[in-house]
């Protein structure tokens, strides 16, 4: 591939491409472990791939990635057993 | 090397398959069909190995050709007059994703009302896209031009895509003697494709969201326009080269016919060049003295050229074969703001003629460039910069 | 065996602190487009939210090699990368990722074009229901009665069936889908690469911007569009109806939820009428209708 010698109109892949949408967030989802079973839906459900996965045995840890969360409150309605509660940001 | 009759668009066919294009999408319209049938023709037949599109539209076969490109093989299409208008955001798109690749236009007037004759308001509308656009007086510029185009295109400094304009039927249809270089020496003249960039899969480039910085964007709007001053030279160097190889140099940018000792210029692109030419020589017979400046490529506008060409003539003589309505030829617009900053003192006329196929020919030429040197001789300068000649 | 989360890539095709909106029902899709077809996958995107969504040059909040191009000519794209990279003997596979504007109304002649030379490549209508990005103005895929920013007192006319149109194209594979049921969507994707030739996918995507619904709800809405028989999960192979799994019960009508539960959880049909209500359930029954029909017979 030639080098470009005129700026060209192409992007490459980047976090936070739009800012901290975590500080769009007005409320905020938080995982009450003793609850969550590890299914993965809200891995599987979130929109912006915040929810962070890892297998875990034959379940899986989740964890909420703040800092781009922008609080729609999926990953709380998808999950079976109510372990996603949310809260007012403040 | 073979000689072949061919017309203009069977010349345009040769070249693609010459110039080892891969993907062809295109949609038929009078009078471009039979390049396009040819190019089918050659692909069914294993002549070439052309993967041709039949789309559905000419917006779809630019953005056919667009795709094909962007992904990394040659392309060409063709169209003429409502094909290319149709096309037109497709046009403005591939040159500003810097997307080399040819197309020809197969010049047609503009309807309502239909009609299939030549005049030069489709290609000369494009003039504004970051598209090369040259225009060819014969078949045999036809096929060289439409060779050299993908050298030009392709190159590094250029990156832009490019037009090849060929009249309606007076090229399109009309057979000719025609030079068909032999493969070899196309493929030792014409390098493997080269392109900015190519979207591959497993490789997350992405070509075209929103911009975060207007100026970065404002900078390839002007760096679209940099491409093209680039291709100046870059047409003149392959036009060289070419010459050397077929004995066929065009004179780069522009072509001189009976410059270097004329008192006046005829000014003007296409197939009616040619009739010019013979007006020179009949005018030069009652003691005016003619040349003919031919443009080559209305873009990049050769302006240096032009300047270096009238520098010293006594009247510039424009003829369009379009006009923008509210306004004046083309051409005309192109060479007086350009020549205008050095050389104010040149007069120079804009004579419109040859819309919608209304025939305007030597004799025509010979009587407008007869009354053109007897106004500026008596009055030094031109009283109606603009005219649109009636015919006879 | 069926898929399971377990089986899923987990890598990201769609990143986070991107432009997409809380609750975005493309950016779901998209993460299941990455899902399914990894590395392999060029996207053709013409105009529309994911234009924006993916946020501002030179960065981009997705991670696919991606043609960003002008709004009608997205399936025309797609059939030049396809060809090229057939003749470049490249491992790819062309994905046109369009909205309902840019497949069933200004897209429509393109689309209907690829898909009747049988170009390989695959589309996917990821179906808002509206002209989400320009500020929710009507499509040819607003169903009846919804309010848009065009449509004041709601939306006069049903909305186009755009699978039914595509079955009759004749082309190899259509299948509906919806972002309530990923596992579903991703296995049709990975068939779909599978077979050559043009492939149509019709993912339903209920929008909490444009249809005023809190964005916690877009899976729910878009479940009860199944539940309720509105939206139905099929495919159709060489025009071969197979209602799917998550649809299969509600072939049964008294299986199905009422309508009116999915209407009143969205604010887009807050002037919902009785009438309005019968009308649709009369569509249902007759969609219904005809796709069993369609499922124990061949089309064409």
């Amino acid at each position: 591939m030639e080098r470009a010698r005129f700026l060209l109109p192409l992007s490459r892949p980047k976090i936070g491409v739009h800012g901290i949408t975590g500080s769009w967030r007005f409320r905020r989802p938080e995982i009450d472990y003793a609850k969550c079973v590890g299914c993965g839906l809200c891995w599987l459900y979130c929109p912006d791939s915040v929810v962070e996965i890892e297998s875990s045995g034959e379940r899986f840890k989740v964890s909420i990635d703040y800092t781009y969360c922008k609080g729609c409150g999926i990953c709380a309605s998808v999950c079976p057993v109510k372990a996603i509660r949310l809260s007012e940001e403040v | 090397m073979k000689r072949l009759t061919l017309t203009g668009n069977h010349c345009v066919a040769y070249a693609v398959k010459l110039s080892r294009v891969k993907v062809v999408p295109a949609y038929p319209i009078t009078p471009q069909t039979t390049m396009v049938e040819k190019i089918s023709e050659m692909a069914d037949s294993g002549e070439a190995d052309i993967q041709v599109i039949r789309v559905e539209s000419e917006h779809s076969a630019l953005a056919a050709a667009y795709g094909a490109a962007t992904a990394g093989v040659r392309a060409f299409t063709a169209t003429s007059s409502h094909g290319l208008l149709y096309m037109v955001e497709m046009v403005w798109w591939v040159a500003h994703a810097r997307i080399p690749m040819v197309m020809a236009i197969v010049t047609r007037t503009i309807g309502p009302p239909w009609n299939i004759w030549t005049d030069h308001h489709d290609i000369m509308s494009q003039r504004d896209t970051g598209w090369l656009i040259a225009m060819a007086e014969n078949n045999q510029e036809v096929l060289d031009e439409t060779i050299k185009l993908f050298k030009i295109t392709e190159d590094p400094d250029v990156s832009l895509p490019g037009m090849i304009g060929l009249d309606a039927f007076i090229l399109s249809h009309t057979v000719e003697p025609v030079e068909v270089p032999d493969q070899e020496l196309v493929d030792s003249f014409l390098p493997e494709r080269r392109q900015p960039y190519v979207i591959r899969s497993g490789d997350p480039l992405i070509m075209g969201n929103v911009p975060a910085d207007l100026l970065a964007n404002a900078k390839m709007r002007w760096d679209v326009h940099l491409g093209l001053k680039n291709a100046e030279d870059v047409i003149e160097k392959v036009d060289e080269e070419w010459g050397k190889l077929t004995g066929r140099y065009y004179g780069g940018l522009v072509e001189c016919y009976r410059c270097e000792d004329a008192d006046y210029l005829f000014v003007g692109a296409g197939a009616w060049v040619g009739d010019m030419r013979i007006a020179v020589d009949m005018l030069r017979e009652t003691g005016l003295r003619f040349g003919v400046l031919k443009l080559r490529y209305a873009r990049p506008f050769p302006s240096r050229r032009i300047l270096e060409a009238v520098s010293g003539k006594r009247g510039v003589l424009v003829l369009d074969r379009a006009v923008s309505a509210g306004s004046a030829g083309p051409i005309f617009l192109d060479l007086a703001s350009h020549i205008y900053s050095a050389r104010p003192s040149v007069p120079v006329k804009n004579v419109v003629a040859g819309l919608a196929g209304y025939e305007a020919n030597y004799e025509d030429f010979a009587r407008i460039g007869e009354s053109f040197a007897k106004e500026v001789s008596e009055s030094g300068w031109v009283s109606s910069p603009l005219e649109f000649y009636p015919g006879r | 065996m069926p898929l399971t989360i377990r089986d899923l890539p987990k890598e990201k095709y769609v990143l986070p602190g991107n432009a997409a909106c809380p609750g975005c029902p493309e950016t779901m899709g998209l993460r299941y487009v990455g899902m399914a077809l990894g590395h392999r996958a060029i996207l053709v995107i013409p105009a529309g939210c994911t234009s924006i969504l993916q946020g501002l040059m030179p960065g981009n909040g997705l991670s696919f090699p991606i043609i960003n191009v002008a709004f009608a000519s997205a399936d025309a794209v797609a059939s030049g990368v396809a060809a090229a990279k057939r003749l470049l003997g490249e491992d790819a596979v062309a994905v046109v990722w369009a909205g309902d504007g840019g497949t069933a109304d200004i897209g429509f002649a393109t689309l209907s074009g690829a898909a009747e030379r049988d170009e390989d490549v695959i589309h996917i209508c990821v179906d808002n229901e509206a002209y989400m990005n320009t500020g929710i103005q009507r499509s040819s895929q607003t169903p009846l009665g919804a309010w848009t920013t065009t449509t004041w007192r709601g939306k006069r006319e049903p909305k186009k069936n755009m699978p039914l149109i595509m079955i009759s194209h004749g082309i190899p594979y259509v299948a509906t889908a919806s972002i309530a049921y990923p596992i579903d969507f991703i296995e049709k994707l990975r068939k779909a690469t599978s077979i050559r030739g043009f492939k149509y996918i019709h993912l339903h995507a209920p929008c909490p911007t444009g249809w005023r619904f809190d964005p916690s709800e877009t899976v729910e809405i878009a479940r009860l569009a199944i539940e309720t028989g509105l939206w139905v999960l099929f495919e159709a192979e060489r025009g071969r109806v197979t209602i799917s799994p998550f649809s299969r019960p509600y072939a049964d009508r008294s299986r199905r939820k009422p309508i009116v539960e999915y209407l009143k959880r969205q604010g887009r049909f807050r002037e919902v009428t009785d009438e309005l209500v019968r009308e649709l359930e009369r569509e249902v029954d007759e969609y219904w209708g005809l796709l069993l029909k369609l499922s124990e017979q061949k089309v064409q």
